[in-house]
């Protein structure tokens, strides 16, 4: 257990990380000391990558100090963050999977004799090496014939090689099975025990429970807490990540009775390999709000839905009438739009003007020859940048030149263009300034009004609560819940979220 | 039941951009550098700016730059709207072999002349569209999926000749790469029916915004609903036909099919000719006239060095010298020093 006073390795004080005009990071405080795993959590966004790669030496921060048992210390990049001992594992193994085991271990170090590689050594070394890891097996061989879970330990062994003080640990679990978790584990415990200040990443609450001693929870670039693990429980970490201010007030209006509107749109058995086929319903002037943690399948859903991914699985009716989508254009075929979490990747065609990127996806479903002149263009641009507040110098400016409120705006406008039955919203109000995110809300509420229905995913709660009829939550890529009237609100999302209320299946 | 709407008022216009001078058109880089071009050419020879009727046609320098401009002007406008879509076809001057090479042999074995041109140009569609599946089903990146074709299809081309050259007399053949109409060359006429007709068909329908969204994230593009990979086809399939339509005229214009140099290298003028022409190799906006315009600067650069009398190993140095001055007058950093300059409008 955490001793007070104990002196730590690594410590950051009131970083700063700004890009552009976006502050990534506000003074933020992070120690890590020896033999302890701190558990780094936050979603997307909260800058969570961006203190890692500022205490790995990636990044430089554009203030506060790092100190290094006392010391203060700044880092030129990864590899001079190694040689004061801190180390890094990442998701994806940063390996060479075409070489073989101990060259992994041992390259840009390799002993030689006369300049040539003594490979009996190596091989000899390594072998002693990962026998601590509790590994035996064939160092000769490619790194890519073993599982990713016995590839993460090599990397994790070479880390600890190379610096030996503090290893981080970016979302090591993400691609592995339950076995081999347990094996790193076990393999991370024994580390522990000799020391190490170990930094582990991960969107798994579970994990966080099982192995780390500590926790610090980002939002937004702030630090919300660091606390002993024995203090918390699920529902408080959920909590902090997600935010419980409550900004916008619930919509009291008509929401608390639930549909009333008819069924639009009618999912029965969606899914696909590694998603829990689901039902939903969603109803003319409803707003169906979606919570979960991140990796929760949230996402995986939307794109099932516009048919960005292929269901395997299950039927789709529109007004009563089946279709079928396994295109996102047979999507916008039958009324869908659909606004990405990746604005930049997914949505908006930067060096295209405002203009076209409003009007793309109806030109996309009038055809190619049915293209839609200048005039018709300027009116219908007009029209919708008019009623979304879109504010652009001209409508033929490039929309890359548009802040990020506005072009989540253009392509909110791009959907309404086309005059849609059911619109899908991933983070619609991800990387915008607070203004604009107050307008969205206001839009979506009025959209509701205006008889759309919606299916809108977000990881602000409150802001989940102000807009949505119902909510759908989701754990474990599975729709575990959903919560009407009374129930719509940031406490019993959080509970739900954390599978610590007695659930109602949908 | 009643479809709900989205009823959003109309309301004001948006603000305007004004339209844009017809001066600001003269004073492109690439007008400019066209001038520039033909201005050294007088120079070099008095008589550069001649033009003479002879025949019932037109003779002259600047004719001649426009006749020998025009195979590459034509894979130009093929090119444009394969690099618009931020891809690139490398094979261009191979389809130009084969289908030259399928044009010589069918007529040479008896073929009707019109059946041996649409089965050639039949034969570059088909090209293109292998270009243009392998890019769109296998997902190859297009510059490695035009490279099997680039040399491949040379192979092919001197399987269909069997290694030689193939000769032919025919008058059709002949006439589309030496004939004239209304004065001017076929290959001239050739060329701008082309550039006329493929423009209004990408602007006048929605293709050409269409391949512009393509060109600027592909992936927004499938987001938006597009069918990126029918377009990807379609511009591939067209590139094809362009070269082929580039094969039938080098053939006519020798009077022979030779699969090792017809068209050899000129995949990498076509690039050239669009790059100057504007159209970023990043994909996005393009223009087909400027492309056609780049082709003739390169053309005009070569017939200078020619009537200059310097010999032709200068051709490949000045050419560079003078692309280099192109690209860096386009590039952002001179923009940002020209908004510098006192007195120029912003």
């Amino acid at each position: 257990m955490i001793e007070t006073g104990q002196k730590p390795v690594l410590e950051a004080r009131g970083i700063v990380k700004v890009f552009g005009q976006h502050r990534a990071l506000d003074a933020v405080d992070f120690t890590a000391l020896p033999g302890e795993v701190h558990a780094l959590l936050g979603e997307n966004g909260a800058g969570k990558s961006t203190l890692i790669k500022i205490l790995t030496g990636a990044y430089q921060p554009d203030g506060g100090d790092l100190l290094l048992e006392g010391q203060p210390i700044t880092l030129r990049d990864p590899l001079h963050g190694q040689t004061y001992g801190i180390g890094t594992v990442y998701q994806e193994v940063n390996l060479l999977p075409n070489r073989s085991v101990a060259e992994n271990l041992f390259l840009g170090r390799q002993p030689t004799r006369f300049g040539l590689v003594k490979r009996r050594e190596i091989e000899g070394q390594a072998r002693a090496l990962l026998a601590r890891y509790g590994l035996d097996l064939d160092v000769r061989a490619e790194l890519s014939e073993f599982s990713v879970a016995v590839q993460q330990i090599v990397a994790i062994a070479r880390a600890v090689e190379l610096s030996g003080k503090v290893l981080v640990l970016d979302e090591p679990t993400a691609s592995l099975d339950r076995n081999e978790v347990e094996r790193l584990f076990d393999v991370v415990r024994g580390l522990k025990a000799k020391g190490l200040a170990i930094i582990f990443i991960t969107h798994f609450l579970d994990q966080v429970f099982a192995l780390a001693d500590r926790v610090t929870i980002l939002r937004n670039g702030r630090k919300v807490a660091t606390q002993p693990l024995s203090a918390v429980n699920t529902t408080d970490v959920v909590r902090m990540m997600l935010g419980k201010d409550l900004a916008f007030e619930h919509h009291p209006t008509s929401l608390s009775g639930g549909p009333q509107g008819a069924v639009r749109v009618e999912f029965k058995g969606l899914g696909r390999k590694g998603m829990t086929p689901f039902d939903l319903a969603v109803h003319e002037g409803e707003v169906v709000g979606v919570a979960g943690l991140l990796g929760s399948g949230r996402t995986e859903v939307a794109r099932l839905m516009f048919g960005v991914d292929a269901a395997e699985g299950g039927t789709i009716t529109v007004d009563g009438q089946p279709v079928t989508i396994r295109n996102p254009a047979q999507a916008v075929a039958a009324g869908f739009g659909f606004c990405p979490e990746d604005r930049k990747l997914d949505g908006i065609f930067g060096d295209l003007s405002v203009r076209e990127n409003i009007i793309i996806a109806l030109q996309a479903k009038l055809g190619w020859f049915k293209a839609l002149n200048r005039d018709d263009q300027i009116e219908l641009s007009g029209r919708y940048a008019e009623a979304l507040d879109i504010r652009a110098a001209d409508h033929d400016m490039p929309v890359k030149l548009l802040s990020g409120g506005n072009q989540q705006k253009v392509i909110l406008a791009r959907w309404l263009a086309i005059d849609p039955t059911f619109l899908i919203l991933d983070e619609p109000t991800r990387g915008i300034d607070v203004g604009a995110h107050a307008e969205i809300v206001r839009t979506i509420n009025r959209l509701r009004e205006e008889g759309l229905a919606l299916f809108v995913i977000s990881s602000e709660l409150d802001e989940v609560v102000a807009y949505s009829n119902r909510i759908v939550v989701m754990r474990d890529r599975e729709m575990v819940a959903e919560l009407h009237g009374d129930d719509i609100a940031p406490d019993v999302i959080v509970q739900s979220i954390a599978g610590t209320r007695a659930e109602v299946r949908p | 039941m009643t479809r709900p709407t989205v009823d959003l008022r109309p309301t004001t216009q948006p603000p305007r951009a004004p339209s844009r001078p017809i001066t600001s058109l003269l004073v492109r880089p690439q007008v400019i550098a066209l001038v520039a071009v033909l201005l050294v050419n007088w120079a070099l020879f008095p008589g550069f700016f001649t033009i003479t009727w002879q025949d019932g046609r037109l003779f002259g320098s600047l004719i001649d730059v426009l006749n020998r401009g025009a195979p590459v002007a034509i894979l130009a406008i093929g090119m444009t709207a394969v690099i618009a879509t931020k891809g690139v076809d490398l094979s261009v001057g191979a389809v130009m072999a084969i289908s030259g090479a399928v044009a010589a042999v069918l007529v040479t074995s008896g073929v009707a002349a019109p059946v041996a041109v649409l089965v050639a140009l039949g034969t570059g569609l088909l090209c293109g569209l292998w270009n243009g599946i392998l890019v769109t089903v296998l997902d190859i990146q297009p510059i490695i999926a035009t490279l099997v074709l680039m040399v491949a299809g040379r192979g092919l081309a001197q399987l269909v000749t069997e290694g030689y050259i193939v000769t032919f007399s025919d008058p059709l053949l002949i006439f589309i790469g030496t004939g004239s109409f209304l004065g001017l060359p076929m290959p001239v006429i050739i060329a701008l029916v082309l550039m006329v007709a493929a423009t209004l068909i990408v602007r006048r329908t929605a293709l050409g915004l269409l391949i512009e969204a393509v060109g600027v994230n592909r992936s927004a593009a499938r987001f938006a609903g597009l069918s990126a990979n029918a377009l990807l086809l379609i511009v591939y399939t067209f590139a094809g036909f362009c070269a082929a339509i580039a094969g039938l005229i080098v053939a006519g214009d020798i009077r022979g099919a030779d699969a090792n140099n017809a068209g050899l290298w000129l995949e990498l003028d076509a690039i050239l000719a669009v790059v100057i022409g504007g159209t970023s190799l990043m994909g996005g906006r393009f223009s087909i006239p400027m492309a056609v315009l780049g082709a003739m600067i390169i053309q005009a650069m070569n017939t200078g060095i020619l009537i200059s009398g310097f010999s032709p190993e200068f051709n490949l140095v000045v050419k560079s010298a003078v692309i280099i001055v192109i690209l860096v007058l386009q590039s952002p950093l001179s923009a940002r020093l020209l908004r510098r300059l006192p007195g120029t409008p912003k």
